[in-house]
């Protein structure tokens, strides 16, 4: 995102119209997509785009700096999609703060051996595989889904997601781990299949 | 996976999938993938997903109505 950076903080704060329009085409694509990973529908994602641009015009004027913008919009924009989720799953305390029991186990090994990296591009992207892509990252605790489409999707560094998350470094390369060795789990089990399926069919 | 050397190599994947290894480490590891089949498989098949997961997301963009309604919204339209 560090190229994107090359905004006048000064002429967003006096609310420069062109200024605030270039800052939304710049983040309105990673914020919704933010939306869609953590919510699972257009719908929603519409909304935290819309409520995450109304705060950070309203905040803007005391928008100090202290970290980049691009991370202060992506730590908006987590605040309000968690928001919308705990409306809709208010069972689901949140998340990001419930403690560390997670981090202090040790790391299962993984258990997918089988390389199938040589499947075609087409085959690893055809829509039911896009479908097992969506379906794996839902199906992993949020606290470890947010550090993942953080830093592996949308390709902060791990400290703009420290700061983004409000978690340590450590914290943050810690649940990156585990969240890619479950998703390595996950799609392995999918994938290794359509590569039996190659060897017995040819 | 039961080898010690693998279990070293899972502490370090994470800085070794993103470069940030030391670079002595980040040599052994490699002395280690290339007789173990196993650690290749799951450095190879981790930074795919990694790459998949990037492919899919650089598709998703904002839908055009959903654009309009949100600079309605901000009072930004032209």
């Amino acid at each position: 995102m560090s190229e994107k950076e090359t905004f006048s903080l000064e002429a967003l704060q006096r609310r420069d119209r062109q200024e605030m329009a270039r800052l939304v085409e710049a983040f309105s694509t990673p914020v919704y997509r933010l939306g869609l990973k953590i919510l699972g529908n257009p719908q929603d994602a519409e909304d935290v785009l819309q409520s995450t641009f109304l705060k950070v015009f309203e905040a803007l004027p005391s928008f100090e700096g202290r970290s980049s913008l691009s991370t202060w919009i992506y730590r908006i924009a987590v605040n309000e999609a968690l928001m919308i989720l705990r409306k809709r799953r208010p069972e689901i305390g949140l998340a990001l703060d419930d403690g560390n029991e997670d981090e202090e186990e040790p790391l299962s090994p993984p258990q997918a051996m089988i390389d199938w990296c040589c499947l075609p591009e087409d085959e690893l992207l055809s829509s039911e595989a896009r479908r097992v892509l969506d379906q794996a990252i839902r199906k992993l605790p949020e606290k470890l889904r947010l550090v993942f489409i953080l830093r592996d999707i949308e390709g902060l560094s791990i400290q703009e997601t420290a700061e983004a998350l409000g978690l340590s470094e450590t914290n943050v390369k810690t649940r990156l781990l585990r969240a890619r060795l479950r998703l390595r789990e996950m799609l392995s089990e999918y994938y290794e299949e359509r590569v039996r399926e190659k060897q017995i069919y040819g | 996976m039961a080898d010690q050397d693998c279990r070293h190599l899972l502490a370090a994947l994470g800085d070794y999938i993103d470069g940030t290894l030391e670079e002595q480490i980040c040599r052994e590891l490699e002395r280690h993938m290339a007789e173990c089949q196993n650690c290749r498989v799951v450095v190879d098949t981790m930074r795919k997903m990694i790459y998949l997961y990037q492919v899919e997301a650089s598709e998703e963009g904002v839908p055009a109505e959903a654009r309009q309604r949100l600079f309605a919204r901000l009072n930004l339209d032209v």
